[in-house]
């Protein structure tokens, strides 16, 4: 592990997490690490601390959403946070309310921080300018998913120590890919070598003006150390991306065949068997499935922690509180 | 000169009587670059002499221009008026205030409107609206099909006989070639000049903006260039067969303005358009994801604005529409990709064009000027002119006032203004068309005082 803390990190990160733009190096090394150290409060009976007692996290999720939703949810809890949970169904979203009235709104309850998930690229960043609450974006349409970026980094710290000079591959439909988009961004800060790969239909052009190099071919998949997964939409057929999911899976599917000893598999979830993963690789030794989804809790604690705790002056010092909740156990 | 009285509206207003002292008058087809003394009796021009040579006289206002610039006033062949339907965007009084304020004497109004301008009943309705509101001189264009679906042709003979310039479907394609060669050969009955908007539905699909390295970060779906340059070469080639007179409405990409070039080549019967943004600005700045510089077509990278700037200072590119398009705040204030496309461009066009491209010396200012005042005659309005016993239209400016757009609010309604917020050099002080006053900016003092400053 990189983490060896002599002094507190100079670097902090803002008061958004909107873009991995937002994040250079050493405040991501500062998330993984922190994360860390809320990995062990995981392992505990009681795995609460009280860093962000009385305060407000609204979850605001205008996507269907397990796995983020449900972390970001209990990562909040598990700093002690009052949480909101906002679905657009049965919400007044679903009225015909604006993003912005219903924004505005949210805020007059003062919550420390907005999680907002929406189908639009940019929904974070504009949220950003109507509330005085830290926003965190927890997937913007086909632009960013940080925390998800962050998490991968996180898996990938812990199993190989560090990124720098890593071959990852990410494998699939890149254009429509969030994920993509912020892990290309978060693991070439992180040092990894990223190679994008899928159909040609489904690689942006000029892909690789954000760092990575792209290919159509899984030809020199025994290069990757990493192999990323993405999820492959059915909805993709109907707009003529890839004429079917059996060429799909016959040119990308990635199962133990196509899979070399040594190399990892990621995939962020939730996985197409028989699509783009065959069911003996996600079950094989090699998947990190179920690790990145145990991190996406200690991620995002350390998340929030990072933005909120000690963001405002809180009469009772919650920053120090939680260190010493640390120390103590 | 003939002024086509019957093909543009506005309600006249008095007569301005004006003496501009000690402008430095730019009028490059006039071959005028010099310092003079500018007289309008009557809404004409009556004399123009020498710097200090006319002498003031209780009949008209003085103005003293010294370090001032006269220019011929601009014309826009590319407006969005909004009315009827959308009124709560823009009307007729504040979208001809707002060209006034930006230095126009006239413009040209697109049909997109709810209900489409699409028959005469209401093209007599803007006309009547237009006599009552226009503050300067309005033409407009009619559909070229019936609610702009590309389907069936409007009466364009009917049309003509009411008062319209010419035709397009702005906003939209006419995507059958088909429907486009009936249009086309429909013309020689009944004249007007087709203005196309230029896209391929199928291929800017559901695309939001330039495609290129911009879009792959955002994750935005891209408009590619050539959906904008297949539908130039293909139209390039119709008008060339049919010997029709086609103008291209913002043109954005090098591959059209390749594509343009090749036509005129060719001897087609083509003209063509930039606007200011494209001119001035690129997806680049689409990277802050604010709806304001969402616009049809897109901000493009920096070779197609460098192509755009050759293409203007050559000729090839006749004239600057500014493509003004007003949208509400709430319609705006959404995430990109919901927010409808446009900006507002009429109060900036000058001060941006001056400011990104005349002071660094990408352009000159004579071709600047010459490019702003061409859009009229294109489509058979007269060209303003600082000669004598033309009429006056004319604009006063202040090349060294410097401005933050939208500091003090716009005329216009709508508030989409890419240049908002923005330091321009380059203030309209005063705007004269058609023989009035249409403008006078707090720099210049009012009605009957002598001598502004």
């Amino acid at each position: 592990m990189s983490a060896t803390p002599t002094a507190a990190p100079t670097t902090r990160i803002g008061r958004h997490l909107i873009s991995i733009d937002d994040l250079d190096r050493a405040a991501i090394e500062r998330v993984l690490d922190r994360a860390e150290s809320f990995a062990e409060v995981a392992g505990r009976e009681i795995k609460k601390v009280p860093a962000l007692r009385g305060r407000t996290v609204v979850n605001l999720f205008y996507e269907a959403s397990t796995r983020t939703s449900s972390s970001f949810e209990l990562a909040a809890k598990r700093l002690s946070a009052d949480v909101v949970n906002i679905r657009s169904a049965g919400s007044s979203v679903d009225k015909g309310e604006s993003l912005k009235d219903t924004v505005q709104t949210l805020s007059s309850y003062d919550p420390a921080a907005i999680v907002i998930r929406a189908p639009h690229v940019g929904a974070a960043r504009l949220v950003a300018g109507w509330t005085p609450a830290s926003v965190i974006n927890a997937g913007d349409g086909k632009h960013e998913h940080p925390t998800q970026a962050l998490l991968d980094a996180f898996t990938l710290r812990r199993r190989l120590g560090a990124l720098d000079g890593v071959n990852l591959w990410i494998v699939g439909d890149v254009m429509h890919s969030r994920v993509a988009r912020s892990n290309i961004l978060a693991l070439t800060r992180m040092g990894a070598n990223v190679t994008v790969c899928g159909p040609p239909t489904l690689i942006p052009r000029e892909i690789e003006t954000l760092g990575c190099q792209s290919t159509v071919s899984l030809d020199r998949i025994e290069e990757a150390d990493v192999v990323y997964v993405l999820r492959m939409q059915h909805e993709r057929m109907h707009d003529s991306f890839v004429p079917s999911l059996r060429e799909y899976a016959e040119r990308y599917q990635i199962s133990l065949a196509r899979l070399r000893p040594g190399q990892l598999l990621m995939h962020p979830g939730p996985v197409n068997r028989g699509v783009e993963l065959s069911a003996d690789a996600i079950d094989s030794a090699a998947a990190l499935i179920g690790e990145q989804v145990k991190a996406g809790v200690v991620v995002r604690m350390a998340v929030l922690y990072e933005l909120l705790a000690g963001a405002q002056p809180r009469p009772s010092g919650a920053g120090q509180l939680a260190t010493a909740g640390l120390e103590a156990a | 000169m003939t002024v086509d009285e019957q093909r543009t509206f506005h309600n006249p207003g008095r007569p301005a009587q004006l003496l501009i002292s000690a402008a430095h008058v730019l009028d490059p087809r006039e071959e005028i670059d010099t310092q003079l003394d500018v007289l309008v009796r009557d809404g004409q021009i009556a004399e123009l002499g020498p710097a200090g040579s006319l002498e003031p006289s209780s009949a008209v206002e003085a103005i003293d221009a010294t370090a001032k610039h006269v220019f011929p006033a601009f014309v826009d062949p590319h407006v969005h008026l909004r009315t009827p339907g959308q009124e709560y965007k823009e009307n007729i009084d504040s979208g001809t205030a707002a060209a006034a304020a930006g230095g126009f004497c006239a413009l040209i109004a697109m049909p997109n409107t709810d209900p489409v301008l699409d028959d005469v009943a209401v093209l007599r309705s803007l006309v009547e609206t237009s006599r009552r509101e226009a503050r300067v001189p309005v033409g407009f264009l009619a559909a070229i099909t019936r609610s702009l679906k590309g389907t069936e042709l409007t009466e364009m003979a009917a049309l003509r006989d009411a008062g319209a310039l010419g035709f397009t479907d702005d906003g939209k394609p006419v995507v059958s070639a088909g429907m486009l060669r009936k249009a086309l050969q429909y013309q020689r009955l009944c004249g007007g000049v087709i203005a196309l908007h230029e896209e391929d539905p199928a291929l800017t699909g559901d695309g939001v903006m330039h495609e290129g390295a911009v879009s792959a970060r955002l994750g935005l779906a891209g408009i590619p260039s050539l959906s904008e340059s297949t539908m130039v070469a293909r139209d390039a080639a119709l008008a060339r067969y049919e010997d029709a007179r086609v103008h291209f409405q913002h043109l954005s990409s090098i591959e059209s303005v390749e594509a343009l070039a090749r036509a005129r080549e060719l001897g087609a019967r083509v003209s063509a358009e930039a606007t200011p943004h494209h001119l001035t600005l690129t997806d680049d700045i689409v990277r802050t994801l604010d709806s304001r510089f969402k616009m049809n077509p897109p901000l493009r990278a920096e070779r197609d604005r460098r192509a755009l700037i050759d293409a203007v200072a050559s000729g090839l590119i006749d004239c600057i529409g500014t493509d003004h398009a007003p949208h509400a705040v709430h319609e705006k204030e959404v995430p990109f990709e919901q927010a409808p496309m446009g900006t507002i461009g009429l109060e900036t066009a000058f001060a941006a064009l001056y400011t990104e491209l005349v002071l660094p010396g990408e352009l000159e200012l004579d071709v600047v000027i010459e490019r702003l005042t061409a859009g009229g005659a294109l489509f058979g309005l007269p060209t303003p002119r600082i000669a004598r016993g033309e009429p006056a239209n004319l604009v006063l400016a202040d090349l060294g006032a410097r401005f933050e757009v939208g500091a003090d609010g716009y005329a216009s309604r709508s508030q989409n203004c890419c240049f908002h917020g923005r330091t321009l050099h380059g203030a309209i002080e005063m705007t004269v068309a058609a023989g009035a006053v249409a403008f006078r900016s707090g720099a210049v003092a009012h009605d009957g005082a002598l001598s502004a400053r």
